[in-house]
């Protein structure tokens, strides 16, 4: 498809208490109907709404974190997690929870991919179309 | 609007969906459907059960392609065509299933 | 493919302007809005600091009626960084294939 453009959600805060990273969620699931070129980005405090195991019953919130291992089913595959940021913060891979797609095999791959700031910035770089978040 | 089940009131949001999801139960999808003029057969749990799956996994109301897609895997290719799902549920299967399995309406139904 | 990042928040308040410039690449634009623009100051010598050694690859930019709302006269404003006006901002954008917003 020749229109077809690179759009990369870019997400930088935590979960819960601002509704932006819901809001992205809900815009990605609703622009997979276009058939685009899609990537997510994570970075800053936004590296906090891949942690795994996330219980949001106490806060009296829905518990969205479950729509990202959803993402393959609407061809999103591509996320893209910024190492600096986990670090930062403490964190590492281990401490996030697992994303896959299938290709057309059937076959599940993994979805996450760790990157350094240098290539989260060419990767921004080489967008048609970036969304904030 | 809501629904009258066994002498209660559930509520329901003005499309019909369900605003509290613990109350659905196989009884209440049964008055749901009637409201929906749609008749409950095998098939029909079939989908509304797979629908019921996938939201207790991921929290969330699949879009059509994505239910098609889905069913595809799990219960072969002739029970996942469009076709298929639209003459069980006439007025789109995302949109009818859902409200009958109790779900929101889902999202990036457009 | 040159990006225009803007930055609407105050760097003493979080860190959106610290990430914008760490993810700028040579020949990007960043543009300080709305509440960032009290980073902007010559005198805040941390966030000073972070533009000037932003600025041989990138480009600084800050709005000016941002700036005179909050009572910050442009001779203030970091030496290299340029001021400029809504056409300015319209420019700007015009000028790159895209824009982004560090929020």
């Amino acid at each position: 498809m020749s229109d077809t453009k690179r759009f990369l959600y870019v997400n930088r805060k935590a979960p819960h208490g601002t509704i932006y990273a819901l809001e992205s969620l809900e815009v990605v699931l609703i622009g997979a109907a276009f058939e685009q070129d899609v990537s997510l980005a994570f970075l800053d405090d936004g590296v906090f709404q891949l942690i795994k195991k996330q219980a949001t019953t106490g806060i009296g919130v829905k518990n969205f974190a479950p729509v990202y291992r959803a993402l393959g089913d609407y061809d999103v595959k591509k996320i893209f997690v910024e190492r600096e940021s986990l670090e930062e913060r403490g964190l590492s891979e281990d401490d996030l929870m697992e994303i896959v797609h299938e290709d057309d095999e059937e076959e599940e791959h993994n979805s996450i991919e760790i990157v350094d700031r240098a290539r989260m910035a060419e990767i921004m770089a080489a967008q048609d179309v970036i969304l904030s978040f | 609007m809501g629904y009258q089940w066994n002498g209660q009131e559930i509520a329901a949001d003005e499309e019909g969906y369900l605003t509290d999801l613990s109350q659905w139960n196989p009884e209440l999808a049964l008055l749901i459907a009637e409201d929906e003029k749609v008749a409950m057969t095998d098939e029909h749990w079939e989908v509304v059960n797979f629908l019921r799956e996938y939201y207790d996994e991921y929290q969330i109301a699949p879009a059509i392609r994505v239910l098609t897609k889905a069913l595809k895997k799990k219960l072969g290719e002739e029970k996942s065509t469009n076709k298929y799902l639209y003459d069980l549920f006439p007025y789109g299967p995302a949109k009818q299933a859902c409200k009958i399995a109790g779900l929101p309406k889902p999202t990036g139904c457009v | 493919m040159s990006t225009l990042h803007t930055v609407n928040k105050s760097p003493f308040e979080r860190g959106s302007l610290a990430s914008a410039l760490a993810h700028a690449l040579p020949g990007d634009a960043v543009l300080l809005i709305e509440d960032a623009v009290v980073g902007a100051r010559a005198a805040a010598s941390k966030t000073a600091e972070m533009m000037k050694a932003a600025m041989p690859a990138c480009s600084l930019y800050v709005l000016g009626p941002d700036l005179s709302a909050r009572g910050i006269p442009s001779t203030d404003v970091v030496e290299g960084v340029t001021v400029v006006d809504y056409p300015g901002f319209v420019d700007l954008v015009a000028g790159h294939d895209k824009t982004q917003a560090w929020l």
